[in-house]
C-alpha cells in the first residue's frame, strides 16, 4: 500500500511476541474501534502463547458476550473458544468504576471508616459521576492487575482499552487531576476546620479562607460543605499516599514494558485526535508502539481504476438505451462498475488522509486494518482483525 | 413543503446527542443552520471544549463569547458558543451573589479548580446552567421588541449517548446533594426547562450495530429520566448502488453470472481478467451483506416510535458547503 512505502510498518507480532512487553494501552477518539482492536490484540497474543488479560471499558454487548462477559463484575474471567495449542491463556474483564472505587476505600480504611465513607453522599456522587472517575479507575485497575500479575504470576501481558472520553488525552490527565485535587490547597483549606489548631501556614490565608468557606457554604448550602469536609477528612487519613499511588501508575505508563497503540479511523477528526495523542505521549516520554488506522476501505478489483469503471458504466448505460437486444446483466454490470467506482473513491480519499497523517508523523510505525463487511462480535471476527493487524 | 406543522415546531431547545463517531456535532450544526435559514436567530452551543463548531464551519476558534458565524440573506443569524466552565462559574457567582471579589479569592485558594474539574457534576451544572441562561435570556436594551427572547432557538451539541443522561439529569443529582440553598433553586428551574415540551433530545445514529444499540439504550434512559425525546437522525446514509434485482442476483450467486458480466465489460471495452471480475463480484457480495445489515439496523430504529430523518453520506466530508447540503435535507424532510 502506498502509505507503507514511506513509513515503517507497525510489527504487531513482534510487539506481542516480545516477552518484555507487559502492558499494551489502546487509545484514540471515540468510535474508532478501540475495544475491538484491544480484544483482537489480546486474542492474538494468547493464541501465540502469552498469558493475557484484557481490560475493557465499554464493549459492545455482543462483543462482550463473545468474550464471556455477560455480567459486569469487575473481575477477570477466562475466555473460551480460542486456540490454546501454543499454551496461552486469555482472561477478560469489564471495568465497573464505582466498584473499583469502593474496593480502593475498603482496602485502605478500617471497616468502620470504610462504612462511613461509602455512606457519605459526597463520596457517592464522586464515585459515580465525578469527571474523570472512569479514567482514574481504569488506571487504578491497571495498577491492580499489574501488581497481581507480578505477585501471583497470573498474566504476562495486560491489554487495556481506554474510556470513551471526550478527548483521548483525558485518560492521561484525569489521574493527575484527582491527585492534585487531593493534594491541593483547597482540600487542606476545607479540612482546616476539621483539624483543630491546623497547620501554621494556613493562617497566612486565614482571611481568604474564612471568606472562601463562607462563599462555599452560601453557594452550596451548609450541608454540602459539611459532607465534603467529612469526606475529605476521612480520605486524608486513609489515603496517606494517594498522590503516590496515582504517580506510581503514571510512572508505569512511562516504563518501557508498556506500549501505547493509538487507534484512529481514516477520518479527519479521528486522525487529528491521534496526532494530539502522539505529541502528548512524546512530551511525557511514554512509549508509543505505533498507530492503527482502523476500518480502511479496500477494493477487491484492484486493476480497475475509478475513472475507467465510470467510463465503462456510462458506455453500458448508453448501449442499453440504444440497443434492441441488451444483455440481461448489462444493468447489473453497470451497477457493479458504479459500486466499484464509489468504493475506489472512498479508498483513495482514506489513503490520502492516512498518507497526509503519516507525513505529519515521520518515523511513526503505522498499520492499516481493512474495514470488515459486518460488525465484529465473535472470536473468529477478532481473529481476522488480529490477522489483518499482523499482516500490515 | 408539507402543510403539516413540524413535530418540533414548538421546540426552542434542541439537544443533539449520539454515540461518539456518529457525527452529532455535524448534525447539530446542520440543524442550527437549517433553523437560521428559516430566518431565525439561533445559538449553537458546544460544552466539551472540542472546537467542533469552529472545525465544522471552518471559522476561527469559538470562545465563551457568543459569536456570529453565519448571516443568512433572509435575515437569519447563527451564533456559536463554546461554553467555558470557569467563565460560567464566575458569571454565576457574579449574577447570583454579586461576588466579583470572592470569585478571585476562590480562584486563589483553588476552589475554582475544584468546582470546575473535580466536584461531582458541578461542572455539568455550570455547563447546562450557561445554556439555560442563554436559552432564557431576554433581548435587552434599546429595541422596541425588548423583552422577546434573545434567541429563537438554541441547539446544544451535547455529550455522547453514554454520558448524556447523567449530564442532562445532573440537576436532579444536585437536588439529592444540595437539599436547600440557591444551587437547589437553580437546579430545579433547569430541570423544569429540560423536561418541558419546548425541549427535545435528538439522537444521531449510523446504520451500524453499536450506534443503533446505543441509540435504543439512550432513548430508554432518556425516557426513564423524563427527558423529552425528539427525533432519530440517521447520519451518513449511503444509497444502495445496486438495484434490488442486482442485489438478489449477486446474493444468489446466480450461475453464469461472471461469464455474463465479463461479456458486458468486454462490450464496454474493458480489458477484463478473471481476477477483476471476481473482485467486482466480491465487492458486490460485501455490499449485499452491508445493505442487509443496514436494513436490519434501520428496522430497529424505525421500531422506536420516533420521527426518523436521514442525512446522506458526504464523500467530501463536512466543510461549510457540506453542512448546507445536510441543513437542506433536514428542512426538506420537515424536521423543523
Amino acid at each position: 500500500m502506498p502509505a507503507a512505502a514511506a513509513e515503517p510498518t507497525l510489527d504487531i507480532d513482534g510487539l506481542l511476541g516480545d516477552q518484555r512487553t507487559r502492558i499494551v494501552v489502546c487509545c484514540g477518539a471515540g468510535g474508532v474501534g478501540k475495544t475491538t482492536i484491544a480484544a483482537s490484540l489480546g486474542l492474538r497474543a494468547a493464541e501465540a502463547g502469552r498469558r493475557v488479560v484484557v481490560l475493557t471499558i465499554d464493549p459492545a454487548r455482543r462483543l462482550a458476550q463473545s468474550l464471556g462477559l455477560s455480567e459486569l463484575d469487575n473481575t477477570p474471567r477466562p475466555v473460551s473458544g480460542f486456540d490454546t495449542s501454543a499454551g496461552g491463556t486469555l482472561d477478560a474483564m469489564m471495568l465497573d468504576m464505582k466498584r473499583t472505587f469502593d474496593e480502593v476505600v475498603e482496602a485502605h480504611a478500617t471497616p468502620e471508616k470504610a462504612q462511613q465513607i461509602l455512606a457519605n453522599p459526597f463520596y457517592q456522587a464522586v464515585s459515580s459521576s465525578f469527571a474523570g472517575t472512569q479514567e482514574y479507575m481504569a488506571m487504578e485497575k491497571l495498577g491492580q492487575l499489574r501488581a497481581r500479575a507480578a505477585s501471583e504470576d497470573t498474566w504476562d501481558l495486560i491489554v487495556v482499552d481506554t474510556p470513551p472520553s471526550r478527548s483521548a488525552l483525558d485518560f492521561l490527565d484525569a489521574p493527575k487531576r484527582l491527585g492534585s485535587f487531593l493534594d491541593g490547597r483547597f482540600i487542606r483549606l476545607l479540612m482546616a476546620p476539621a483539624k483543630a489548631g491546623g497547620r501554621a501556614y494556613l493562617k497566612v490565608f486565614s482571611s481568604g479562607v474564612t471568606m472562601a468557606t463562607s462563599v462555599m457554604s452560601k453557594v452550596l448550602g451548609g450541608q454540602v460543605l459539611q459532607d465534603v469536609q467529612t469526606f475529605v477528612a476521612a480520605l486524608d487519613t486513609m489515603f496517606g499516599g494517594f498522590r503516590e499511588r496515582a504517580d506510581k501508575t503514571y510512572a508505569l505508563l512511562k516504563n518501557p514494558e508498556t506500549a501505547f497503540v493509538v487507534v484512529a479511523a481514516p477520518e479527519r477528526d479521528a486522525l487529528r485526535e491521534a496526532s494530539y495523542f502522539i505529541d502528548r505521549l512524546d512530551q511525557e516520554g511514554m512509549p508509543l508502539a505505533g498507530v492503527v488506522v482502523n476500518r480502511i476501505q479496500r477494493v477487491a478489483a484492484t486493476t480497475l481504476s475509478r475513472s475507467r469503471a465510470l467510463a465503462a458504466a456510462e458506455q453500458l448505460a448508453e448501449s442499453r438505451a440504444g440497443s434492441d437486444d441488451p444483455s440481461e446483466t448489462a444493468g447489473l454490470t453497470e451497477g457493479l462498475l458504479r459500486l466499484h467506482a464509489s468504493l475506489a473513491e472512498t479508498a483513495e480519499r482514506q489513503e490520502a488522509l492516512a498518507r497526509r497523517f503519516a507525513a505529519g508523523q515521520p518515523g511513526i510505525a503505522l498499520v492499516e486494518v481493512p474495514a470488515a463487511a459486518s460488525d465484529i462480535h465473535d472470536i473468529e471476527g477478532l481473529r481476522a482483525v488480529g490477522h489483518a493487524l499482523a499482516a500490515g | 413543503m408539507t402543510a403539516a406543522a413540524s413535530p418540533h415546531a414548538g421546540v426552542r431547545l434542541h439537544i443533539v446527542t449520539g454515540k461518539g463517531g456518529t457525527g452529532k456535532t455535524t448534525v447539530a450544526a446542520a440543524l442550527a443552520l437549517a433553523l437560521a435559514q428559516q430566518g431565525k436567530r439561533v445559538l449553537l452551543a458546544e460544552v466539551e471544549e472540542r472546537q467542533g463548531i469552529s472545525q465544522t464551519f471552518d471559522v476561527p476558534p469559538i470562545g465563551h463569547d457568543e459569536t456570529r458565524i453565519v448571516h443568512e440573506r433572509g435575515g437569519g443569524e447563527l451564533y456559536a458558543l463554546s461554553v467555558d466552565v470557569r467563565e460560567s462559574l464566575m458569571e454565576y457567582l457574579q449574577k447570583f451573589y454579586k461576588l466579583g471579589r470572592a470569585g478571585t479569592v476562590l480562584e486563589k485558594v483553588g476552589a475554582v479548580d475544584f468546582a470546575t474539574t473535580i466536584a461531582p457534576g458541578l461542572r455539568d451544572v455550570l455547563l447546562i446552567g450557561k445554556v439555560y441562561e442563554a436559552a432564557g435570556r431576554r433581548r435587552g436594551g434599546r429595541h422596541h421588541d425588548r423583552g422577546g427572547p434573545e434567541y429563537d432557538a438554541v441547539v446544544l451539541d451535547a455529550p455522547p449517548t453514554g454520558r448524556v443522561v447523567r449530564f442532562l439529569n445532573v440537576n436532579a443529582e444536585v437536588a439529592d446533594v444540595a437539599r436547600v440553598g440557591p444551587i437547589r433553586t437553580q437546579a430545579d428551574s433547569i430541570t423544569r426547562l429540560l423536561r418541558s415540551h419546548t425541549t427535545a433530545v435528538h439522537v444521531v445514529s449510523l446504520l451500524e450495530e453499536m450506534p443503533v444499540q446505543e441509540t435504543v439504550d439512550a432513548l430508554e434512559e432518556l425516557r426513564k429520566a423524563s427527558l423529552p425525546l425528539g427525533a432519530i437522525v440517521i447520519n451518513q446514509v449511503n444509497d444502495p448502488l445496486l438495484g434490488s434485482e442486482g442485489l438478489a442476483a449477486v446474493g444468489a450467486r446466480a450461475d453464469g453470472l461472471s461469464a455474463s458480466v465479463t461479456a458486458d465489460l468486454k462490450s464496454a471495452s474493458v480489458r477484463t481478467s478473471a481476477a477483476m471480475v471476481a473482485g467486482l463480484l466480491a465487492e458486490a457480495e460485501e455490499h449485499v451483506d452491508r445493505v442487509a445489515l443496514q436494513q436490519e439496523q434501520e428496522a430497529v430504529l424505525l421500531e422506536q416510535g420516533r420521527q426518523v430523518y436521514r442525512l446522506p453520506l458526504l464523500p467530501e466530508g463536512t466543510d461549510a458547503g457540506g453542512i448546507r447540503v445536510l441543513a437542506d435535507a433536514l428542512t426538506e424532510q420537515g424536521m423543523i
